[in-house]
């Protein structure tokens, strides 16, 4: 067990190597200029600039400081916000993509093992259809049309009411969440929804399932006892990867909802040439990526007595 | 446990303090599109660092609520054609309470064009005698041209005579740094709201980035009995417009801009909406490098008649505020005595298919070429430069059947394109950096390192040197004139509309100022009139 781990973080490191690798030379291979604003540069004023940025030197040389500037978890600093050190950027506005995602990932999840479960059991009748429909429309309206529309909702009701039932936007407090965490996690919820609906029936036609109603057990303990649990491991498998995703990628509902979550800095740093910014996000995106798939690896053996590895 | 901790320390808070005007706490809140990137004044050069820099710091004069300069931290000024003078006030404090000396501004000034500071605006400090040489290494920066007599005057020797000297001084690079404190910061000067001193009329008490900021008023400011807000509060930063209004409609902000989708419900709304020209101008330019066709005066010429810019401005992007362009010149730019604009008018090239016409067969046998040459139109990804390409697009074609091929590239990479000459034409656009036409004037200067299509011509070069060396006021502005005659005349660049915004503001909200040059909005002077509903 410990072998294998250390074996998966191993390979983990690897893999966060070759991700810096490639967005440093995919990013320097990008045409356009980092130092680039709306009025050109004399060029001494570009030259000094360079020189602070560690530009003027060759892309080899860069490359070596840069690696060695990751492995003691320096990622330098900003280019658009010269003050401010890419470690503070992920450090303040990390935790807050984080608790936003998280609650849209116990939005999802639950949200998507209820509804996949009942269309399941009420499959092909009405509960299933009008479910059904609902998981078609979260997957195919992109996120910022269902941020847009909540949030004139909730003017509207605001309005209606005369008081503020529920702030439009803005951190702060947990009732400035629910809502954008909704949004986050809708496109999520439908599809584990339609994954959790197929896993249930695929599970529902097996033998085991047949020997156990054969053997006249209740049917809620056959739900919840065999068919959830075993129904379940195709979601657990998903939910590693989504809650990376969705924790970096609530850039467009951080925008609406003018929420101070790093998925807005993780964007603007690419559309900016941000070096520095782009570097740090990635790997540090790519490297909690990494992380919860080997996570997920673990909780899948807590689950699935058979893919449990050897000890 | 970071996660943990965070989230537990949100569920304390409340949601209901934010509101647009708060009559009781004499304050107001408004949003902001973007964090400040950057607000350590002798680096800032964008427009929100500036208008925040605005708030909290003040400069030797600043622009009036008349848009005349009126005295700032400076009492009384004095420009000659070889140095400039200013008698500082006395009672001009810092936000700790000590006084703000000639040497704060000496440090500023220095610390802009030390090499290792990196500064993009330090060419704005260049008209001061061996600046230039100072940013680039060669001399140390004690050789600058500034000297202090006393504590409160300071003397700037100028390297050439700059007519307009006093009215650079209301940008942020001119702003003061006092040295103990930008050493005690250790690097971090104007990264946190304690990481700055303030002297102007608020100072920031809270920061938290990416999400809010706080500017109370500052009871040191010298200049109390203009100020009449306690705080200005900024709960939101966003860049995303509709949730602007939305912010708006909830009372939760005094202002917002409109889109032209907007206007219909603010109406219903009953809003009183406001129009302000910004100041920018937008053209397309042309690249005349050596076997572009766009070298080619009579193809220019062509296309400058081909083009029907009120037709783009009132029927295709039919943006509220914007107005067609008829020069490089934008009409607000003051002239000798009145207008610029008034003193010289533009010459207007009305659309004229026929004479479009002829200019290209004239153009295409100079080029010794059959058929029109297809043309490169480099422009923005943003939509409304992607409305304006096609709409160029479409009109070449119709009219001269030349096939444009529209390439749309984002901001930087646009950028570096237009600097390596890869484009025929390109959408770009120009604001103001200070409050004379030079700022306009000089750009298409063979010298000038924003003129990317390289542009070369010796009579207008000429022009340009006049305008800039010349000190007879009259003598300069009729340079100006001359200048936007040969730009017009040659079609150097095709004018096409000076950009306005439109927006509401809380009718509560008095005296706020919306500026061309220098900190906009102005809220600084603004007050509540809780009278007015």
């Amino acid at each position: 067990m410990l072998t294998y781990f250390a074996k998966r973080i191993a390979l983990g490191l690897v893999t966060i190597w070759f991700i810096a690798s490639a967005t440093f030379f995919g990013m320097h291979a990008v045409p356009g200029d980092p130092l680039a604003g709306d009025k050109a540069m004399t060029a001494q004023i570009r030259a000094n600039l360079e020189a602070k940025y560690g530009l003027d030197k060759p892309l080899g040389s860069q490359y070596l400081i840069y690696l060695g500037n990751i492995a003691r978890g320096d990622f330098g600093i900003s280019y658009t916000q010269e003050n401010r050190r890419v470690n503070d950027i992920i450090r303040e506005h990390f935790p807050i993509s984080a608790t936003l995602g998280i609650l849209a990932i116990v939005f999802a999840g639950l949200g998507g093992v209820l509804w996949g479960a009942l269309t399941a059991l009420y499959r092909n009748r009405w509960p299933d259809v009008v479910i059904m429909f609902l998981v078609i429309l979260g997957i195919s309206v992109p996120s910022f049309v269902v941020a847009a529309i909540s949030q004139w909702s909730l003017v509207g009701a605001n309005l209606a009411a005369g008081t503020t039932i529920l702030p439009i936007g803005g951190w702060g407090t947990v009732w400035h969440m629910l809502v954008p965490a909704l949004v986050l996690g809708l496109s999520t919820m439908a599809y584990l929804t339609r994954l959790m609906r197929s896993s249930m029936l695929e599970v529902v036609s097996t033998d085991y399932i047949r020997t156990a109603k054969a053997k006249g057990l209740p049917a809620t303990q056959i739900f919840s006892r065999h068919q959830l649990r075993n129904a379940i491991l195709p979601v657990v498998t998903v939910l590693g990867p989504a809650i990376a995703g969705i924790t970096t990628g609530g850039f467009v509902v951080e925008i609406v909802f003018a929420i101070p979550g790093l998925g807005r800095y993780f964007v603007q740093a690419i559309q900016q040439l941000d070096y520095t910014v782009i570097m740090g996000t990635t790997v540090f995106y790519g490297a909690f990526l990494v992380f919860m798939v080997i996570l997920v690896d673990l909780v899948y053996g807590l689950i699935d007595p058979r893919v449990r590895v050897e000890k | 446990m970071l996660v943990l901790h965070h989230a537990s320390k949100s569920l304390t808070g409340t949601f209901t303090d934010v509101s647009a005007v708060d009559v009781e706490g004499n304050s107001i809140s408004i949003l902001i599109r973007e964090e400040p990137p950057q607000l350590d004044s002798s680096r800032a050069t964008d427009a929100v660092s500036g208008m925040v820099l605005g708030h909290v710091m003040e400069g030797l004069v600043r622009m009036g609520m008349d848009g005349r300069l009126e005295g700032a931290v400076a009492e009384d000024w004095e420009v000659t054609p070889t140095k400039a003078t200013f008698w500082l006030r006395n009672d001009a404090k810092w936000s700790d309470g000590r006084p703000v000396t000639a040497a704060d501004f000496i440090f500023s000034w220095k610390t802009a064009l030390k090499p290792e500071t990196g500064s993009e605006y330090a060419f704005l400090l260049f008209a001061i005698k061996n600046a230039e040489a100072i940013n680039s290494g060669t001399l140390p920066s004690s050789a600058l041209g500034l000297s202090a007599p006393d504590s409160n005057t300071l003397v700037i020797e100028l390297e050439r005579p700059v007519p307009f000297f006093d009215k650079m001084l209301v940008f942020p690079t001119f702003f003061p740094i006092r040295a103990d404190f930008y050493a005690a910061s250790k690097g971090r000067f104007g990264a946190d709201a304690d990481q700055l001193l303030y002297n102007g009329p608020f100072k920031i008490t809270r920061w938290v980035h990416g999400s809010s900021m706080t500017f109370k008023r500052n009871p040191h400011y010298w200049n109390q009995e203009q100020i009449h807000l306690d705080a200005i509060h900024v709960p939101y930063i966003t860049s995303d417009a509709t949730a602007s209004l939305n912010f708006f409609k909830d009372s939760k902000i005094s202002m917002t801009g409109l889109q032209a989708e907007n206007l219909t419900e603010a109406m219903r709304m009953g809003w009183q909406i406001r129009q302000h020209r910004d100041g920018t101008v937008f053209y397309i330019d042309f690249n005349f490098r050596e076997g572009r066709a766009t070298n080619n005066l009579n193809l220019r010429r062509a296309i400058q008649a081909a083009l029907d810019m009120e037709e783009l401005v009132y029927k295709v992007t039919k943006l509220p505020g914007y107005e067609p362009g008829l020069s490089l010149f934008p009409g607000w730019l003051m002239g000798e005595k009145d207008l610029l604009r008034r003193e010289y008018p533009p010459t207007k090239i009305s659309p004229n298919a026929g004479s479009a016409q002829a200019y290209l067969q004239t153009a295409l046998q100079e080029l010794g070429l059959g058929e029109p040459p297809p043309l490169v139109l480099l422009s923005g990804d943003n939509p409304i430069s992607s409305v304006q390409s096609e709409w160029v697009q479409q009109s070449l074609k119709r009219t001269l059947g030349i096939s444009v091929k529209i390439d749309k590239q984002i901001f930087k990479q646009r950028l570096a394109k237009m600097t390596a000459g890869d484009f025929d034409m390109v959408l770009a656009g120009w604001g103001p950096d200070y409050n004379d036409p030079l700022t306009f004037g000089d750009l298409y200067a063979s010298w000038n390192k924003n003129n990317r299509g390289e542009y070369n011509s010796p009579e207008l070069d000429g022009l340009i040197d006049t305008a800039q060396n010349q000190l007879e006021p009259a003598a300069r502005m009729r340079a100006f004139g001359d200048i936007q005659q040969h730009l017009i005349e040659n079609a150097v660049l095709l004018p096409m509309y000076e950009r306005g915004v439109t927006y509401v503001v809380d009718p509560r909200i008095k005296q706020l100022k919306r500026r061309v040059i220098g900190p906009d909005p102005d809220w600084s002077r603004a007050y509540i009139d809780s009278g007015s509903e």
